[in-house]
C-alpha cells in the first residue's frame, strides 16, 4: 500500500480522515477536547464545496449531521462524553431511520462535567447503547495517531455499508498527541470507499426498508425522483409509521441482526506477543501504547506478557477474546475507568478472575505502573 | 374546477389521525394549494416535522418526508437544506415543538436567517398527550397538568421570530383558508427564514374543559383573539394585551441569507475572494 508521512494531532488526523473518506458535511458544537475536528473541518470542508457549521448546541450539531446524511451525503459530528450524553436521543434516530453517520468522541473525565482536559475512557458502556431502545452499535478505538486517520476512513465506509452511525473513539491523549503518523495515501483511500447502495428501477417499486433480514435499509438520497419516508416511529417497507406486529419485529430484529450476523466484516484487533503469552493484558486506546512499552520491558525479565488490543470495541470480537483466554491462563485489563471493558471480556470469556487495573483521576496509565501490576497477579 | 389534491397526498395514509373538526388538515390542504399555485415539483420539496399531531403532517404529503425528533425540526432541516441550497426545505411544527423543547433551534434558525419556511401550527396545548399546557396556553385556561388554571405566561411566538431575526414572520389562523394559502406561497417565495404562526383549534383536548367544546366555539374564540395587523395597530397598548395581530408582521429582502453567505466562504476557501470582514455587512456590531 501506498503511504506518506504527515505530522499532526489526532483530532486533526481524524478531520483529514473524513475529507479525504469522501465527507462533505460537518455540524458540530465547541467542546474540549474535540473541537481541534470542528475547527479542522471549517477549513476542509469549504475547500471541497461542502459544509462546515457550528450550531447551536449539541443536539443540532448530531440533528443537523443526519439531515445531511439523509439527504444522501456522508457526513459527521465530533464532541465528548457529554456532548454524546446530549446527541444520544437523535443517534437513537438514526439507528431507527439508518442513516449513515459518523461520530467522533474524544473522551475525557466524566461523568458530567468531569475532568475536561484530561484523558478517561469512560465512554466504553455509553458508546455500546447511547440512546433506549435495541440496536447495535459500532464503536471503533483509534490507538495511535496513524489510527486516528484509518479508522476514522473505516468508520465512514462500515456507516454506508450498516447504514447506522459508526463511533469513532479518541481518548484526550491520543486527540491531542502529535508527532508523525504514516498513512496510507488518498488514492489508497479512494480505492477503499464504497458509497452506500442505491436503488435505481422505478420510484413506484423503491421500498427503501424491504431488505432482507441481516442487510441495512436502501436509502437513496433526496430530491432524485424518490420520494420516501423516514421516522423514528416503527415504520414498514416504505417508512411510514406502523404498529403491525410483525413488520415491528421484524424491523427491530434485523437491526440487531444486520450487524451481529456481519461481525467478521467489523472486527478488527491487534495482537502484540500473544502467541507464547501466560499473560494476556487487554487495553485499547493510548492505554495500549503503554501497555505495549510495558510489555517489551516485562518480557525483558522473562515475564511472557503480551496484548490484545480490540480495534473494534463494539460489536466486540468475543470469540476471539473466548479462544485466547481458553489457553492464557492471566488475564489483565487495563482501563481509564472502572472495568467497563472488563465486563465485556468477562461476559465474552466466561471467566470471573479476569484482573484489572483502572484509573479514574484524568491522568494517564504509567508502563510502569502496568509493569507492577503485572507482577502483583 | 374544484382543486385536485390526489397528486400531492399518500392518499393511502388517509383516513388520517386527526380529529374530527382539527384545522390541522385546513392548513395542509392550503399548503399544498400554495406548491402547487408556485409550480414547485413535488421532488423539490423537503417537509420536516417534529412530534405530536402536526409530526403527522409530513407523513401524509407526498413529498421528500422527515419525522424527527421533538423540538428538533429546523436543526435537522439545516442540514438538509445547506446541502441543497435550491430545494424548498419547509419546517412543521407545533407550538410544544417550536417554542419549547426545540425553542433553542427556533431562535438561532430565524437568527441565521437560512431559507427554510417554518409553519407553526399553533393549537395552544399539547393535543396528542392529552391537554398538557403549552408556551401558547392562555393564563388562566385548564390544562391537565395545571387542573387550577394555567399559570405560565402565554408566548406571543411571532415576537420571539422577528425579535430573534428572522426575515419573513407572519400569523395567520386555519379560520381563512384562502388567506392561508397566499401567505404560504409568500413564504415560499421569500428567501430566508419565514416563521409562520398559524393559529388552529383543538376542542378535543383544549376546548372541552375550556367552555369551547366544539370546532366552531374554539374557532370562535380564535377569531376573538386575533386581528389583522393594521387594525392591531391602531389600537391602545391595553387593547392589544388580549389581541394577536394577523397578517406579514415582518419582511425584509435585504438581509442576507444564510446557504448565500455560506458560499461566500467557500468562495474565501476557494481562493476566489479576499476574507469576509465586518464590512461586508451594514450592522457592524
Amino acid at each position: 500500500m501506498a503511504m506518506r508521512e504527515i505530522i499532526s494531532s489526532g483530532n486533526e488526523l481524524a478531520a483529514l480522515a473524513a475529507r479525504d473518506a469522501g465527507c462533505k458535511f460537518f455540524a458540530g458544537y465547541p467542546i474540549t477536547p474535540s473541537s481541534e475536528v470542528m475547527h479542522e473541518m471549517s477549513d476542509l470542508m469549504p475547500e471541497i464545496g461542502g459544509v462546515c457549521i457550528q450550531m447551536e448546541d449539541e443536539i443540532a450539531g448530531v440533528a443537523a449531521a443526519i439531515g445531511a446524511g439523509m439527504a444522501g451525503v456522508r457526513t459527521m459530528t465530533a464532541t465528548s462524553g457529554p456532548g454524546i450524553s446530549l446527541k444520544a436521543e437523535n443517534l437513537g434516530l438514526a439507528q431507527m431511520t439508518e442513516v449513515p453517520l459518523v461520530v467522533v468522541n474524544v473522551m475525557r473525565g466524566g461523568p458530567s462535567t468531569g475532568l475536561p482536559t484530561r484523558v478517561s475512557q469512560g465512554d466504553v458502556a455509553q458508546a455500546k447503547n447511547p440512546s433506549h431502545g435495541d440496536y447495535k452499535s459500532i464503536t471503533l478505538c483509534a490507538g495511535s495517531l496513524s489510527e486516528c486517520y484509518t479508522e476514522t476512513v473505516r468508520a465512514f465506509n462500515l456507516a454506508d455499508r450498516f447504514m447506522q452511525p459508526v463511533f469513532v473513539l479518541l481518548d484526550e491523549t491520543i486527540g491531542h498527541m502529535h508527532g508523525k503518523a504514516v498513512l496510507p495515501t488518498e488514492e489508497e483511500v479512494n480505492k477503499g470507499i464504497v458509497p452506500r447502495k442505491q436503488f435505481t428501477g422505478p420510484a413506484e417499486e423503491y421500498f427503501p426498508y424491504e431488505c432482507e433480514h441481516d442487510q441495512p435499509a436502501v436509502l437513496n438520497p433526496m430530491f432524485k425522483g424518490y420520494r420516501y419516508h423516514f421516522t423514528g416511529l416503527h415504520h414498514d417497507k416504505k417508512g411510514f409509521p406502523t404498529e403491525e406486529i410483525e413488520t415491528c419485529r421484524k424491523l427491530i430484529q434485523r437491526l440487531e441482526d444486520k450487524v451481529e450476523l456481519h461481525k467478521d466484516e467489523i472486527e478488527l484487533n491487534e495482537e502484540f506477543f500473544l502467541d507464547d503469552a501466560e499473560i494476556m493484558i487487554v487495553a485499547y486506546g493510548s492505554v495500549s501504547l503503554a501497555a505495549k512499552e510495558a510489555i517489551r520491558h516485562l518480557r525483558a525479565e522473562g515475564i511472557k506478557a503480551g496484548l490484545f488490543r480490540p480495534i473494534t470495541l463494539w460489536p466486540s470480537p468475543q470469540d476471539r477474546m473466548r479462544e485466547l483466554a481458553s489457553r492464557i491462563p492471566k488475564v489483565l485489563c487495563v482501563e481509564l475507568n472502572i472495568g467497563q471493558y472488563r465486563d465485556e471480556v468477562q461476559r465474552s470469556t466466561g471467566r470471573l478472575d479476569i484482573a484489572g487495573l483502572f484509573k479514574v483521576n484524568g491522568r494517564p496509565i504509567s508502563p510502569y505502573e502496568i509493569v507492577n501490576k503485572v507482577k502483583e497477579l | 374546477m374544484a382543486f385536485n389534491y390526489d397528486k400531492y397526498l399518500r392518499l393511502e395514509k388517509m383516513p388520517t389521525l386527526w380529529c374530527w373538526g382539527c384545522g390541522d388538515g385546513v392548513i395542509l390542504k392550503a399548503f399544498v394549494r400554495a406548491i402547487d399555485k408556485l409550480g414547485i415539483k413535488s421532488d423539490d420539496v423537503c417537509v420536516v416535522s417534529g412530534i405530536g399531531c402536526s409530526g403527522r403532517f409530513s407523513s401524509y404529503v407526498d413529498f421528500n418526508t422527515v419525522h424527527t425528533t421533538h423540538g428538533r425540526t429546523v436543526a435537522f432541516a439545516t442540514g438538509i437544506k445547506l446541502m441543497n441550497p435550491d430545494k424548498y426545505v419547509i419546517c412543521v411544527a407545533g407550538d410544544g415543538d417550536a417554542l419549547a423543547i426545540g425553542g433553542n433551534h427556533t431562535i438561532h434558525g430565524c437568527r441565521r436567517n437560512i431559507d427554510i419556511t417554518m409553519i407553526v401550527i399553533n393549537n395552544f396545548i399539547y393535543g396528542l398527550t392529552n391537554s398538557q399546557t403549552s408556551p401558547t396556553t392562555p393564563q388562566g385556561m385548564w390544562t391537565v397538568s395545571q387542573k387550577a388554571g394555567n399559570i405560565d405566561p402565554t408566548f406571543n411566538a411571532t415576537d420571539l421570530a422577528i425579535a430573534a431575526g428572522a426575515s419573513f414572520v407572519a400569523r395567520e389562523t386555519m379560520l381563512d383558508p384562502k388567506k392561508l394559502e397566499k401567505v404560504f406561497v409568500k413564504a415560499l417565495e421569500h428567501r430566508g427564514f419565514a416563521f409562520l404562526d398559524i393559529m388552529s383549534n383543538c376542542h378535543i383536548n383544549l376546548g372541552r374543559k375550556n367552555k369551547m367544546a366544539s370546532a366552531m366555539e374554539n374557532l370562535e374564540w380564535i377569531d376573538s383573539i386575533t386581528i389583522p395587523k393594521k387594525k392591531y395597530d391602531e389600537l391602545s397598548p391595553a387593547e392589544q394585551l388580549n389581541k394577536f395581530p394577523t397578517g406579514i408582521l415582518k419582511e425584509d429582502k435585504e438581509v442576507s441569507e444564510y446557504c448565500d453567505m455560506y458560499a461566500e466562504i467557500v468562495k474565501v476557501h476557494q481562493g476566489n475572494r479576499k476574507t469576509i470582514t465586518q464590512n461586508d455587512f451594514e450592522k457592524k456590531i
